[in-house]
């Protein structure tokens, strides 16, 4: 699904990532590890395009397409969706607004009255009522700004999914609500319906993630297959993510910092 | 409801008089007026290069309640359009003033308007440019002078190339518990903008606001916002804002990682910014408001 070879991205000329390269298969959910300022979020701002990341080698790849130079929103429109870390505040635009854009295939709807239903029964079930009317992001809480995004990314309906730290800042109860959120965007946990096995089911997902996570916690609600750990802009360390989390638990990152060249 | 419209088409007024039937036709969904007149549907500028002088006087009597739609418009003559205006609120009295601009390349427009509001009273003005012919200045005044007198100035001004537009609002605190507030949002697409504000405090304890603020989405463009805060008692609250800048990169960036083409999402912030909504527009006007933005942008 999504191929990363060899990236090297530079921020304000300053090289960050220095040769990343991971690939995320149909229907996988790998967990991005590594202590703050590694380039995490570099990682995921370069695979999605901003133009503040300056990729100046290797590729970014969905679904075997060269994707490493084609604008932000032809990447969404390809099926590639981002949750971000600290979205920015967009005076003027309510939240209801861009949520019927992104169920619309970014384009902005006519008057249509079923599409604002849909709209508010996501909210309802994402618990993001109350700030629907907001501007975008708007004096929104930690745990809200994380809600508002899942639920933006619910109604854009991606198939590659990366998720900077869904989790942080969340309480506990609102942690199962994303995760609840973050299983049925990727089209997991299906209900026994008597037609097709779940085994069938599960061969027959799709949907991948890259998630960025610091404790771990969202794992908890939801299997991932890989993890990997990012140091100074490299992958120091892959393998079975909760394996990986114990260690870093445990011994903490400088122990990591042994294995990169 | 009083609806008045001047127009400088030089042969046939025809433009005019269908906006303002619009405006007049929507609005009224608005605020159903309790009695609707036509007021001088329209002047027009019979020759090219002509001077037109009109003055008007608004009263709004004890405890009324009155909006004034005008719209201005002309075709693409030259001229030169001078409106003296002056309004009275009497005491209690509620004047909210509409006032619409979309001059014909060529036309200087240049009025001068001044409103003394008295005890309780409140005056409204909700103005837009969005085609300011050749030049347009104007710099409205209000008196508050009774108790609890109020003003309200909000405009949206669009610049576009080769026009100057130098417009604002000076409110003068008079009396004890008045209040102003004087709101502009500007957008320059290659023209040149100076937004004033001129708050004066002559009482102790009046409260005002002044916030001017500026999008430049043309490297042609200029604008220059002038906040000017006096206070001339003790005991004042009168605060600004002002700010001039450029479309955020990273919120066009997280719309177009949303799906919207850059295109849009531009629209959609500078549309934001102009926060028209507040002004309750009748449909079409907003429509057409959208439009210049939406034009204006792919040329930059
Ligand atoms: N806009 C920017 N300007 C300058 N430096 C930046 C910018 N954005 C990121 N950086 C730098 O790039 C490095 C990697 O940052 P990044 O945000 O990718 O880290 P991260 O691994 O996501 O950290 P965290 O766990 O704290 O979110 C840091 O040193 C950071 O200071
Ligand atoms: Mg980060």
């Amino acid at each position: 699904m999504l191929k990363i070879e060899n990236l090297h991205v530079e921020i304000k000329g300053r090289e960050i990532l220095h040769g990343i390269s991971l690939e995320v298969p149909d229907g996988e959910v790998h967990a991005l590890l590594g202590p703050n300022g590694s380039g995490k979020s570099t990682l995921l701002m370069a695979a999605m395009g901003f133009s503040g990341y300056a990729v100046t080698k290797g590729r970014v790849l969905l679904d075997g397409k060269d994707i490493t130079h084609i604008p932000i929103n032809e990447r969404a429109r390809a099926g590639l969706g981002i949750a971000f870390q600290r979205p920015p505040i967009v005076k003027g635009i309510k939240t209801k607004h861009l949520v019927a854009i992104c169920m619309n295939n970014g384009k902005i709807p006519g008057q249509d009255t079923s599409m604002r239903k849909d709209v508010e029964i996501l909210a309802e079930d994402m618990h993001c009522r109350p700030f629907l009317d907001r501007e975008l992001n708007s004096g929104l809480s930690g745990g809200e700004m994380k809600r508002s995004e899942l639920m933006q990314l619910l109604a854009q309906d991606p198939r590659m999914v990366l998720l900077d730290e869904p989790e942080s800042g969340v309480d506990i109860e609102n942690i199962a609500l994303l995760g609840k959120a973050i299983n049925r965007l990727l089209g997991r946990n299906p209900e026994p319906n008597g037609k097709e096995s779940l085994k069938e089911k599960r061969i027959q997902r799709r949907r991948s993630a890259l998630i960025i996570t610091h404790t771990g916690h969202i794992l908890n609600y939801l299997f991932s297959d890989r993890g990997y750990v990012m140091i100074d802009g490299y992958i120091a360390c892959e393998g079975n993510p909760r394996e990986l989390l114990g260690t870093v638990e445990k011994y903490g990152y400088k122990e990591c910092l042994k294995c990169v060249v | 409801m009083v609806i008045t419209g001047n127009t400088s088409e030089k042969h046939c007024p025809m433009k005019a008089i269908s906006m303002i039937f619009q405006m007049v036709t929507s609005y009224g969904r608005y605020r159903a007026p309790i009695r609707c007149f036509l007021f001088r549907p329209c002047l027009y500028m019979s020759e090219e290069g002509s001077v037109q002088q009109v003055h008007n006087i608004v009263v709004a009597e004890n405890g009324s309640d009155l909006n004034v739609l005008t719209g201005c418009t002309s075709g693409s003559s030259s001229g030169t359009h001078l409106g003296n205006s002056e309004f009275y609120v009497k005491k209690g009295a509620t004047l909210h003033f509409t006032m619409i601009h979309a001059w014909g390349e060529e036309v200087e427009t240049l009025p001068r308007t001044a409103v003394i509001v008295e005890e309780g009273g409140t005056f409204i003005s909700d103005y837009i440019s969005m085609q300011p012919g050749k030049k347009i200045k104007m710099y409205p005044a209000a008196y508050l002078k009774g108790p609890g007198a109020t003003a309200r100035f909000n405009s949206v001004l669009v610049g576009l190339p080769g026009t100057l537009v130098d417009i604002g609002s000076k409110v003068y605190l008079q009396a004890e518990g008045t209040r102003a507030e004087v709101i502009s949002r500007t957008v320059s697409l290659g023209g040149e903008i100076i937004a004033r504000g001129r708050l004066v405090g002559e009482v102790p304890g009046v409260k005002a606001h002044l916030e001017c603020k500026g999008l430049l989405l043309h490297p042609e463009g200029k604008i220059l916002a002038i906040p000017e805060l006096e206070g001339r008692a003790v005991d004042l609250e009168m605060t600004h804002e002002a700010a001039v800048g450029k479309i955020d990169k990273e919120e066009v960036e997280y719309l177009m990682a949303r799906g919207m083409s850059k295109e849009d999402a531009i629209s959609a912030i500078v549309r934001g910014f102009l926060n028209v909504e507040i002004l309750g527009l009748p449909a079409k006007l907003k429509q057409d408001l959208d439009e210049i933005v939406s034009e204006s942008n792919k040329a930059s």
